[in-house]
């Protein structure tokens, strides 16, 4: 197969997994019990409203045409209206959408290159010191439940030191530096979580290249260490590196779901959990879409980046 | 390697004494939790839902070792019954997932063809959730119980474990032994249990770590979350949010709990290192 | 007697494993390398053969320690040396060729970068000068395309040309001393000849130092000027070439020179047939992998064998001997032929045919080591085709074990042992018994030797035979070693891309005039002398030429 080929295939198949995700998010809050029309009028439910509201929301049509009209709806961005208040979820979205958007983009963009650079440091010299520290910090970290971080770190930097604030809530007159204060201690918190794991497989994927016969046979070669590492080491971990990454960003949306909640920080994470507890149907389809497509595309564009990145499958012989 | 290292005794004793002093006091530490876990209604000096005080997140004294959770009851009786439900979850879940998970991962790998085209594509299918979110939909759907949470919960695990049971099994399936007994006209059941299986409880008994310490974590946040075990039951999550006021007062009430289960799944993760470590057994999941 | 160009003194090497405790595998070596001289270590694997050559740069592999001794290169001392100055020294000073070359490569960097990356790094040439010299190198080393062939990645060339390819870029800085470990173990054997001819050449044209490792006896003879026998770890003797050859001194030596891959003076004489009947007929088999099956791997194959006979099935890696193998077997379905056992057709794969007809027909496997399950006790292993097949009771069963266990020279408390707790030999012993265990009338032999050392191979070899005297078991003997397949077969078919291209009784099939082919692979095998290379690849040449005509 030629790369233009696989890359072709693995399009299909990005978008097939994005329609099968559709579908079980539709299915999932839909077809299993807790019908919309019930859960809209709660407790004054009686056969007639609730055949009323049924046929108005267009419930009685077959099970394909409503997941039809509501993928399309969906692709237009017309997400339907808040069974609670009536608002437009799309507004909302909008708005928690770039807050959430702002608090993992600052969490990946420090914890990313943190943790390869940690990853890295620790697999040059396994058995050696840093490694040692850098391992047992990591796995106990990833041993904590996401909010423990978070708490100890409110109790101390919010409640003793008082030197930020212990709610992140954000208001529109905010200037760069209120931002700033207000995302220190969710970022930080955040990317604990996702660093530790991040670091640790890291190492475990780039011991394994330099523990390749290519590696010896550089150093047998005379190749400076930097340059081995550079040069030789980096580039055919690479591959294996972009995947940790994109596998890890599965615990920065968990990570961004309790962490929004714990800091009461008004994005998306926080968003979809109260629309959960509300049983607010429209409301959960779509954080759950949104969270699961950017999942899916940035595992499919970490897939496309180490393909590319492969002289293997660049270079046919 | 010992010339006569026969029975599963001798190899127990070998595993004890090869055990580093971290990795004991972990194994230790996991072996008071479950019995405190088991005997929670003996130990605990309180019943977990009196309210014993008028007073919220009361510093710890002699009669309340950690003093009160924000109705006033004694938040180390608490500590223990929320030890126990967590426990209980997490081993369930984890038993569950793993009978399922590893009996589809090695019949796809016994099998091979299509029923391991169809059956892995389903998972990969299902892999390609976030995990949090799958089960966000499944509670938003069904609310939330005991049945709920161990049926969602085991089976997204189920998923991971599938992924590492077939990788296993396949790995294992490709070797002359098991051709040896292909050719000799064993049956697929008969290569399942005899060749492939004792080939693989070496990293499945780490997997099994490492989705149980998986299996609590999911357990809090979601209690955290308020989507978990419900009141009146509760688990350490729970108790989490319950008393995260406390820590406005600059109380530690909300830390214990929290501490509770980050010290249960350090021990479990040290334990399962250790245990990688001395096989050199590698699980394939690790990249 | 002018100054050596590397002394090692009385070195020790010792590995530490996980739990602290070490063993030394290395130990009290001490030799010296003339300038202009190549000396070969020899040893079978484990007798620290790579270990010693590393330590001449300096170098051990994580885990070990040299914990004795000293290396010189000239008057300064490697292993003093600090970390840079060690870099300059295995750049420059002594450059090493690896056994695999495929995966000693950087697959995501170039060939002709890597080739050229030292000189241009340390600015000893500038990048032209660099490319220009490896264009030179490449053409010595009669590899094709030699101005093209640098821009090529490593996984875009053959396993020989990365190998010769390997050698180009130890000899880019002009070291004094080159290091070549195993450099064609990895090849095929029609190849491996090629490969050590340029060796060979660039050594001599360049009057160059090179110590040679190898665990085969006969390819040295070609290319050493003295030989360093080692066991163990440990020296067992060191001498001129002629002198190890012509007259060892040790008894390992002259073991090592017996078991040599030579081929032998004697060959068995055809069986004289009786029954009219062969054991096994293979008839026009054709065969395929991948989907569709079109990846044709055998055409019409056809093939018998003769009670109480070894038929030796001989070809190289991808001529379809394993896949005939597996077809007989039942273990791949033809798609078109039929093979008869007894006159009875077989059915083609296991799941159909009964219990009684897998019985008769049993496959030994290549690695011993991962033939047998390593959580198996061999009383498990070897009692399984007992109650299977033959549907002995427990105890019927152990009592036949511990007999089976004395036919193959094994002790019988060996009953209670995992194959991890065996030597390589003794696994082999035992993965032939499990074959034995199901009575079975013939024994397909996949490879069975090459994974072993040549002692231990010939042991083997002499075990299948003393059971075929007692049992009269027929086998099909499958191997690359054209070599070993005469010592024991009564006939041979030689395969080649999927078909035979000649088969008949050994003496017939290995006398000239013999297909090209078959001269071919007669060709390859060292002879215990020394000027026996050239004339060997002078021949190939022509007998490749030959072949490419009848291909087309």
């Amino acid at each position: 197969m030629s790369l233009l080929e696989i890359l072709a295939k693995r399009l299909i198949i990005g978008v097939a997994t994005l329609l099968f995700v559709s579908v079980l998010v539709f299915a999932g809050t839909e077809i299993l019990p807790g019908d919309v029309a019930h859960a809209i009028l709660g407790q004054g439910a009686t056969p007639e409203l609730v055949a009323q509201i049924r046929d108005r929301l267009g419930l009685n049509d077959p099970l394909h045409v409503r997941y039809f009209v509501w993928l399309t709806n969906f692709v237009q961005g017309e997400l339907g209206t808040s069974l609670a208040n009536g608002a437009d979820i799309i507004v909302e979205i909008e708005r928690r959408g770039r807050n959430t958007a702002i608090l993992a983009v600052t969490t990946a963009v420090i914890a990313v290159p943190l943790a390869v650079t940690l990853g890295l440091v620790a697999a040059t010299r396994p058995g050696g010191i840093i490694d040692r520290i850098i391992t047992s910090i990591s796995l106990a970290l990833i041993s904590f439940p996401d909010f423990l971080v978070a708490v100890v770190l409110v109790t101390v930097f919010a409640i003793k030191l008082q030197w930020l604030p212990a709610i992140a809530s954000i208001r529109p007159s905010y200037e760069f530096a209120d931002w700033v204060r207000v995302l220190i201690l969710p970022v930080t918190a955040l990317s604990f979580t996702i660093l530790a794991h991040m670091v640790r497989m890291t190492r475990s994927a780039v011991l394994s290249v330099l523990s390749s016969p290519a590696i010896e046979m550089a150093i047998l070669k005379g190749v400076p260490r930097r340059r081995l590492l550079l040069r030789h080491a980096l580039p055919n971990a690479f591959g294996p590196i972009i995947n940790v990454v994109a596998l890890n960003l599965a615990y920065l949306i968990s990570g961004v779901v309790v962490i929004e909640t714990l800091f009461n920080f008004p994005g998306l994470g926080r968003f979809m959990v109260e629309a959960v507890t509300n049983r607010d149907v429209p409301i959960v389809q779509a954080c759950a879409m949104i969270f699961c497509s950017i999942y899916v595309l940035l595992n499919m564009a970490a897939d496309i980046l180490s393909i590319i990145a492969n002289p293997r499958v660049r270079y046919k012989k | 390697m010992t010339p006569e290292a026969t029975g599963w005794r001798a190899s127990l004793r070998d595993a004890i004494s090869d055990l580093t002093p971290g990795a004991a006091i972990c194994v230790l530490f996991l072996i008071f939790v479950a019995v405190v876990g088991l005997f929670a209604s003996w130990i605990a000096p309180y019943d977990e839902g009196t309210i014993l005080t008028n007073e919220s997140f009361l510093p710890a004294s002699s009669e309340m070792w950690l003093g009160s959770d924000y109705l006033g009851r004694d938040v180390l009786s608490r500590l223990i019954f929320g030890v126990r439900v967590t426990l209980f979850l997490a081993v369930i879940i984890t038993m569950l997932s793993f009978t399922a998970g590893v009996g589809f991962g090695f019949a796809a790998a016994a099998f091979g063809g299509n029923v391991d085209m169809i059956v892995s594509r389903f998972n990969d299918a299902m892999l390609s959730f976030p995990a949090l979110m799958l089960a966000l939909i499944v509670i938003n759907a069904l609310g939330s119980s005991f049945a709920v949470l161990i049926i969602t919960i085991a089976f997204i695990d189920m998923t991971r474990v599938f992924r590492v049971a077939r990788a296993l099994a396949v790995n294992i399936m490709v070797l002359d032994y098991v051709e040896a007994a292909v050719v000799r006209g064993e049956g697929k059941s008969w290569i399942i249990w005899h060749e492939v299986l004792p080939n693989t409880l070496t990293p499945l008994a780490a997997e099994f770590g490492i989705r149980f310490t998986y299996a609590i974590l999911f357990v809090s946040a979601l209690s955290f979350l308020g989507l978990g075990v419900q009141p009146p039951q509760s688990d350490l999550g729970v108790m989490v949010r319950e008393n995260m006021q406390s820590i406005l007062y600059g109380e530690y009430t909300a830390i214990y709990p929290a501490l509770g289960i980050a010290a249960i799944a350090i021990s479990m993760n040290v334990f399962v290192d250790w245990m990688l470590q001395r096989s050199s057994a590698k699980l394939p999941d690790e990249i | 007697m002018p100054e050596p160009l590397l002394r090692i003194r009385n070195m020790d090497v010792t590995v530490r494993d996980k739990k602290g405790s070490e063993h030394k595998i290395v130990e009290d070596i001490s030799f010296e390398v003339q300038p202009g001289e190549v000396i070969a270590l020899i040893g079978e694997s484990g007798s620290g053969k790579t270990t010693i050559s590393l330590a001449c740069m300096g170098y051990s592999r994580p885990g070990c320690y040299l914990t004795r001794g000293s290396v010189h290169l000239g008057d300064e001392s490697v292993l003093e040396k600090s970390l840079s100055d060690l870099q300059k020294l295995r750049g420059q000073g002594i450059t090493y060729v690896a056994q695999s070359a495929a995966a000693s490569f950087n697959g995501a960097m170039k060939i002709g970068d890597q080739v050229t990356e030292i000189p241009v790094i340390t600015g000893s040439m500038s990048k032209h000068q660099a490319q220009a010299k490896a264009t030179e190198l490449y053409k010595a080393l009669e590899l094709p395309n030699p101005e093209e062939i640098g821009s090529r990645y490593p996984h875009q060339v053959s396993g020989g040309q990365l190998q010769r390819l390997m050698a180009a870029m130890a000899m880019i800085s002009d070291p004094k001393l080159l290091i070549l470990d195993e450099p064609t173990t990895a090849l095929d054997v029609t190849t491996q000849i090629e490969v050590l001819h340029s060796f060979k050449k660039l050594i001599h044209d360049n009057k160059m130092a090179a110590i040679y490792v190898t665990h085969d006896l006969s390819l040295v003879a070609q290319i050493a000027d003295h030989i360093l026998v080692l066991k163990d770890g440990k020296m067992v003797e060191y001498g001129a070439t002629k002198q190890i050859i012509s007259d060892p001194q040790h008894d390992y030596t002259k073991a090592l020179m017996a078991a040599a891959h030579v081929m032998p003076e004697e060959i068995h004489a055809p069986l004289t047939i009786t029954s009219r009947q062969p054991l096994l007929r293979v008839e026009n088999v054709t065969a395929g992998y991948g989907p569709r099956r079109d990846v044709i791997a055998l055409r019409d194959i056809d093939l018998t064998i003769e009670a109480g006979e070894t038929v030796g099935v001989i070809g190289e890696s991808g001529s379809g001997k394993t896949t005939l193998g597996r077809v007989i077997s039942g273990l791949m379905r033809p798609s078109s032929g039929a093979v008869y056992l007894d006159g009875n057709q077989l059915k083609p794969t296991v799941a159909e045919r009964p219990r009684e007809e897998l019985r008769q027909i049993q496959f030994a496997f290549q690695m011993a080591d991962v033939a047998l399950n390593p959580r198996q006790r061999l009383g498990k292993i070897l009692s399984r085709p007992m109650r299977f097949y033959r549907g002995l009771s427990h105890r019927e069963a152990n009592r036949e074990v511990a007999r089976l266990l004395e036919r193959v020279d094994l002790p019988t408390e060996f009953i209670n042992r995992f194959p991890p707790e065996l030597s390589g030999g003794q696994r082999q012993r035992v993965n032939l018994a499990r074959a034995l265990a199901a009575e079975p009338k013939l024994i397909i032999c996949d490879e069975i030797t090459s994974a072993l050392d040549t002692i231990v191979a010939e042991q083997i070899l002499d075990l299948l035979e003393s059971l075929q005297d007692e049992l009269g078991i027929s086998y099909m003997f499958i191997t690359h070693d054209i070599a070993t397949v005469s010592k024991i077969s009564e006939r041979i078919a030689v395969m080649r891309h999927g078909r035979i291209v000649q088969q008949g009784p050994v003496n017939e099939v290995l006398t000239p005039p013999c297909h090209e082919y078959t001269q071919l692979l007669l060709n390859s095998v060292p002879e215990m002398r020394t000027d026996w290379l050239e004339g060997a690849v002078v021949e190939r040449r022509e007998l490749i030429r030959a072949l490419d005509g009848i291909s087309k």
